[in-house]
């Protein structure tokens, strides 16, 4: 099997970080914010696993592995507040929820 | 021990008034005046155990002293101790505390156990400021009667209150925090000089600090002179005490003020000989204008109890000219001056308190011609107001006579101008007289006289204030050891500037011998 | 007998005290007995004193009694103790006697006062005070009495404290004064960082050995004790308090402002008479100061429509002889004034106050007229009063006194013909303005009617002042009528003699005929003015440059709209400028600056999600690329 060269990987990695930051920079959905946050958290764990395998580190996936649990914990706290806004606010649309506007 | 306990029974009244006051207000207020009260006896039968029947030509100044390991890895130790002036404030702090807590009794009807905890860890901190001989304790204790003082305007103040509150908090931890700075700085010059951290008084002492030590000692002096309040960092004072309820003014006035000079007269002037010397000409043009300053100011009130207030600025404006005179007669009545404005100012206080509880306004322009209707609290704040411009035969006197006769030998014109501030003091004090007391009734008042507990409040005030008007010994002896000492340091101190060999300093050796010679 | 002397000074502190706190609960007959009593005993010592210090002089002629230190610190060792002479014996007769007669006499005169207990209080405390000053052995305790006899006077003008006037009246008599005692305290500082003591017998042996005559130091002390003179005593430039303190009760302005609180400046001056004669400036200022005075206030008197008012000028113009005398080196001649002036300024300061309350509490004499018949006895006394402040010869005290001011004030060795041509001027004007109150006030056509007689108790001190004015000129006769003077010489253990050369008996005869004549004159155009032909007088006020002096005098020749325009006015106006002060507006500044860059970084919290993201993001950017490129 030939070993795909680890600038390949992170190249990938930094086009999923990309697309998820501007995903989240544009949309204005809260859901599909999340979602772009998933896919840069995605992102950083391939950078992980492609560094671990480069030097034949577990240490890449066991961030990977960390790096997931924390993405369901956010997921459970993000989608829970997601309900919250929605039953407070009926809408999805963040900019709309700028309470905090100092 | 007792030093401790002294701390440690308001404190714990505090708690008791709290956790106890919730079910009856009257509790709060007992156990409240129970404290302080044990306090004040405590403090008295200590003066009696050191100065009554002693020789007062003893050179001996150091009093009671404790001493504990806290922290000593960052050698930081509980220790305290007292002398003559500590004391005489310990006194004055107890007395004008349990004043304070009595005069509250009808005042104060909202969250009263909460009240009560804040004025007794008030008490707690400055007692705690008076003894702490380690300067991180002080420190503590500095910032400890700083927070429940905040509380006390901020909720039970008048309509201003958290203006006056935060006010009062950012000018005081500011200059507390420039002081924390020196304590730091010298805290590790001592270290490098001597490889030992220690923030204990008298082993700072005899630091030598070469070019640092203006800077260091201005730190220390910025903190003190925004306490005491010294123009121009007096703004402070105006709100907070207006705003303050009548314990809270009380406390302000007569003794939170005090901590500023005390302050100069233990750390600045022993700690910093020389930078004190420097910064003397600059420290009592300060005084000056504190005096002028406050006094114009004072006059220009409508709001009585901002007249007053502005009052201190001017009163402490003596004390501040008299420390940095660097003499007997200035310095021992830098201490009168303290003792007696705490009383003089404390009462005019609670009356302008009565009358605001009484009238629900301190606006003068309503007032007058009410010594048809009050004559007792007339003649009550004749007596104070008289009190406060120096009339001869009371208190007040001798501390601004011994200030004066002091200073001018130390510095002639800038004395004179101060002098001047005895017309002034007149001016602002029979204004208030006129204004309130006689003259036509502006509007009808009816409100009751000055009943049994103020009467003897004031009673007590006055008797103490006509003493040490007519016989000022007690307080002259008990200051002097501590002020002879003071004073032999200073003169040592220029000894060896005009001999320029620092090596053996003087001072640090009196200052520890009167240390190991422990009594308690 | 001598150590009783404590007792003259406590009785009345003590009066004092008890007055103060239940004088409220008191009936008015036990706050009376109590108030004049109290002086009375004061006086009866005072007087046994006097009896045994002259008759068996002590040592030296002093008596000290020392009490106990008062303020001990370092060097600076003042006492209370009470020092007697010769000087300090007479003052305190004068003050418990002429006290002790004005007592009794506001006891009656105060008797339907609301205030009575608290007017006897104030008069005690002023009487412990004057004697507490005349009787101090060192200067702190001489200024602890004189701020006290201060603070009584303000009390006791501003005692009627309903009506605002009175109390400006009185806070402007104590704010003038505390002027020149502060003026007073800096020559104390002086003289006791210079001497290092402030015992009076001390530092003037020891300012007479360390300075010598003529030496700064003793012309800027004994200028900074003219200070305080002219402040308590109502000369130039501080003298435009006491007219106004005339609202308060007629028997104070008897007692403080005429008799006794007044002369404290001559009591002053006399004691530390060392320190004047070494600052030969100093002593002529002092008797500039005099002249000056008795004349803008003789002519101020002139023009004056209020009795009391009349009756203040003149006191101011009086003292103002006795500063003469004392610039002039004649101290016992000052002090004999002193005694003179206390007995018939009393009286007629108690005679004006018997007419006022007799006629409805009017002061304006010219509403008055006539009251000679209505009430002779008062008529009587007053006549006699002002006999001798008019200085009618031979059977006045006020004659023998004034005649010795005047004799020399050109003879001693530092008087000049200037200095007693103001006197002698001045001595036409007193008799001017004095014959003028008799004239206007008692003769001609009653305009008002008395509503009551005075009683017992007013009475008996009219009548006995009356006699101290008759007779008190006779323990000090001129050389013309056979020098029997035993007043001076028992000064003279205090006092020294004045410089003068020698003149003849015809010389001073000659002088004596002068200021006769002089005195008689006066009258006599008073007379002709004010009883014969009214009308000349009126003409004189009518025109032009009348009207003008008129305005000029009767307003005090403008002092006080001086002081209101260049030191009242600005100070109140800076107060009221500054009211918020200044400094406090500058750390509201510092506090807007806070506020205008939370304004600022404010505005990134704009609440949205997105844009906090973009900012991580752009941040995140530039601290990679700083980290890169660097």
């Amino acid at each position: 099997m030939t070993a795909i060269p680890m600038e390949h990987g992170l190249l990938l990695a930094a086009v999923l970080f990309m697309l998820g930051l501007i995903g989240l920079l544009v949309r204005r959905n809260i859901i599909f914010m999340l979602l772009s946050i998933e896919v840069m958290l995605n992102a950083a764990g391939l950078a992980f696993v492609v560094a671990g395998a480069r030097w034949a580190q577990a240490e890449g996936q066991i961030m990977f592995m960390f790096i997931l649990a924390m993405a369901a914990a956010e997921v459970a706290v993000g989608l829970a507040l997601v309900l919250l806004m929605y039953r407070k606010f009926k809408t999805l649309d963040s900019d709309q929820v700028s309470r905090m506007r100092g | 021990m007792i030093l401790v306990w002294l701390i440690v029974i308001p404190m714990a009244a505090g708690l008791l008034a709290w956790i106890f006051g919730k079910s009856s207000n009257l509790f709060a207020r007992w156990i409240s005046v129970l404290g302080i009260g044990i306090d004040l006896v405590i403090s008295i039968w200590l003066w009696i155990q050191h100065f009554a029947g002693v020789d007062p030509s003893r050179t001996e100044s150091w009093l009671v002293q404790i001493k504990a390991s806290w922290i000593p890895d960052l050698g930081i130790t509980f220790h305290l101790a007292i002398d003559g002036i500590s004391l005489l404030l310990i006194i004055l702090t107890a007395l004008l505390g349990l004043i304070s807590v009595i005069i509250s009794w009808t005042e104060i009807q909202r969250r009263v156990a909460f009240f009560h905890f804040n004025i007794m860890w008030i008490l707690a901190g400055i007692l705690g400021v008076f003894m702490a001989m380690d300067l991180f304790l002080f420190y503590f204790f500095w910032e400890m009667m700083l927070i429940p003082m905040y509380f006390l305007i901020g909720i039970w103040g008048h309509a201003n209150r958290r203006y006056a509150a935060i006010k009062f908090f950012i000018f005081t931890q500011a200059s507390g925090l420039l002081m924390l700075l020196s304590i730091l700085g010298l805290y590790f010059i001592h270290h490098s000089q001597t490889g030992v951290y220690t923030y204990n008084y008298f082993d700072l002492l005899g630091t030598s600090l070469g070019g640092a030590s203006r800077f260091l000692m201005l730190g220390f002096f910025v903190a003190f002179a925004v306490k005491l309040p010294a123009f121009p960092f007096h703004p402070w004072l105006a709100d907070a005490h207006t705003e303050a309820p009548t314990a809270g003014s009380v406390i302000l006035a007569g003794l939170l003020l005090k901590t500023g000079a005390y302050g100069i007269i233990r750390f600045v002037l022993p700690l910093f000989p020389e930078a004190s010397m420097e910064i003397a000409t600059l420290a009592m043009i300060l005084g000056v204008i504190s005096i002028i300053y406050g006094a114009i100011l004072a006059f220009a009130q409508t709001d009585l109890k901002r007249l007053i207030a502005y009052t201190s600025v001017s009163h402490m404006g003596f004390v501040l000219l008299a420390l940095f005179a660097f003499n007997e007669q200035a310095t021992q009545g830098a201490i009168m001056q303290m003792i007696c404005h705490g009383l003089s100012t404390g009462a005019l206080f609670i009356l302008v308190g009565r009358m605001q509880e009484l009238m629900h306004t301190r606006d003068m322009d309503r007032m007058g011609g009410m010594w048809q209707n009050v004559p007792r609290m007339s003649g009550v704040a004749m007596f104070f107001a008289l009190a406060s411009l120096g009339l001869p035969g009371m208190g007040n006197f001798v501390g601004e006579f011994l200030i004066l006769i002091g200073s001018f030998q130390a510095n002639k014109v800038i004395t004179i101008i101060a002098a001047s501030g005895l017309v002034f003091a007149a001016i602002y004090s029979l204004w208030i007289i006129q204004r309130v007391f006689h003259g036509e009734q502006r509007e009808e008042w009816k409100i009751p006289d000055l009943r049994a507990r103020f009467i003897g409040v004031f009673a007590v005030m006055i008797i103490i204030l006509v003493v040490l008007g007519l016989y000022p010994r007690p307080v002259i002896d008990t200051a002097k050891p501590s002020i002879d000492t003071m004073q032999k340091n200073m003169e040592a101190n220029m000894q060896i500037d005009l001999e320029s060999s620092g090596t053996a300093n003087l001072s640090s050796d009196d200052w520890m011998i009167g240390v190991e010679s422990e009594r308690d | 007998m001598l150590s009783l002397l404590w007792l003259v000074p406590a009785i009345p502190y003590f009066s004092f005290a008890i007055l103060a706190v239940f004088g409220k609960r008191m009936p008015k007959s036990v706050s009376g007995l109590l108030g004049v009593g109290s002086v009375g005993i004061s006086a009866v010592i005072s007087v046994l004193i006097g009896i045994q210090f002259i008759s068996s002089p002590p040592e030296g002629d002093l008596f000290l009694q020392r009490l106990w230190t008062w303020i001990g610190v370092g060097n600076f060792q003042p006492e209370i103790a009470f020092h007697l002479d010769a000087l300090s014996l007479l003052m305190m007769l004068v003050v418990t006697i002429v006290g002790f007669l004005i007592h009794l006499y506001s006891w009656e005169f105060m008797e339907d006062d609301e205030g009575f207990s608290r007017f006897f209080a104030y008069m005690n405390l002023f009487v412990g005070s004057m004697l507490t000053l005349v009787l101090a052995n060192n200067l702190v305790l001489l200024y602890l009495g004189w701020e006290g006899v201060g603070l009584c006077s303000y009390l006791l003008i501003g005692f009627w404290y309903k009506d605002s006037y009175n109390g400006a009246a009185a806070r402007k008599a104590f704010i003038t004064t505390r002027v020149g005692d502060t003026a007073m305290a800096i020559g104390l500082f002086l003289l006791f960082w210079n001497l290092g003591s402030l015992d009076i017998q001390e530092v003037m042996s020891s300012a007479s050995m360390q300075w010598g005559t003529g030496s700064g130091i003793a012309l800027a002390v004994a200028l900074l004790l003219l200070g305080g003179a002219v402040g308590k005593s109502a000369q130039l430039p501080l003298q435009v308090w006491l007219p106004d303190a005339m609202a308060g009760p007629s028997p104070v302005s008897a007692l403080i402002h005429a008799a006794t609180m007044v002369t404290a400046g001559v009591y002053l001056i006399a004691r530390t008479h060392v320190i004047f004669d070494l600052a030969p400036i100093a002593q002529a200022a002092v008797a500039i100061v005099g002249a000056a005075t008795l004349l803008i206030a003789g002519f101020s008197a002139l023009k004056q429509h209020d009795i009391k008012r009349v009756l203040a000028y003149s006191t101011i113009s009086q003292i103002g002889y006795m500063f003469l005398a004392l610039g002039v080196g004649a101290y016992s001649a000052a002090m004999f004034h002193f005694m003179t002036h206390a007995f018939f300024k009393a009286l007629l300061f108690l005679g004006a106050g018997a007419l006022i309350m007799c006629l409805h509490h009017e002061h304006n004499m010219f509403k008055m007229g006539g009251m000679r018949k209505q009430l002779p006895l008062t008529f009587w006394t007053f006549l006699i009063g002002s006999g001798a402040l008019a200085a009618v010869p031979l059977i006045t005290a006020g004659f023998y006194s004034k005649d010795l001011i005047l004799w020399r004030a050109w003879t001693s060795d530092s008087g000049s013909p200037i200095l007693w041509l103001a006197g002698i001027v001045g001595a036409f004007i007193t008799a001017v303005y004095t014959f003028r109150m008799v004239f206007v006030t008692f003769f001609g056509e009653s305009k008002m009617q008395a509503d009551r007689k005075p009683g017992v108790r007013i009475s008996v001190p009219l009548v006995a002042l009356a006699i101290l004015a008759l007779i008190g000129g006779f323990i000090e006769m001129p050389h013309t009528l056979g020098h029997f003077a035993p007043f001076s010489k028992f000064m003279h253990s205090v006092l020294p003699e004045v410089h003068a050369g020698q003149y003849s008996i015809s010389a001073e005869l000659l002088f004596q005929i002068i200021a006769v004549v002089i005195t008689l004159s006066g009258i006599l155009i008073a007379y002709i003015f004010y009883y014969r032909k009214p009308e000349l007088s009126a003409n004189v006020a009518k025109s032009g440059i009348g009207t003008v002096l008129g305005r000029f005098f009767y307003s005090g020749w403008g002092f006080d709209w001086l002081y209101y325009t260049f030191l009242v006015g600005p100070f109140v106006w800076i107060a009221r400028v500054n009211k918020k002060d200044i400094i406090d507006f500058i750390y509201t500044i510092i506090a807007m600056i806070c506020q205008i860059f939370n304004f600022i970084f404010r505005q990134t919290q704009t609440g949205r999600v997105r844009s906090y993201a973009a900012g991580i993001a752009f941040g995140a950017i530039v601290i990679i690329a700083i980290v890169m490129f660097t």
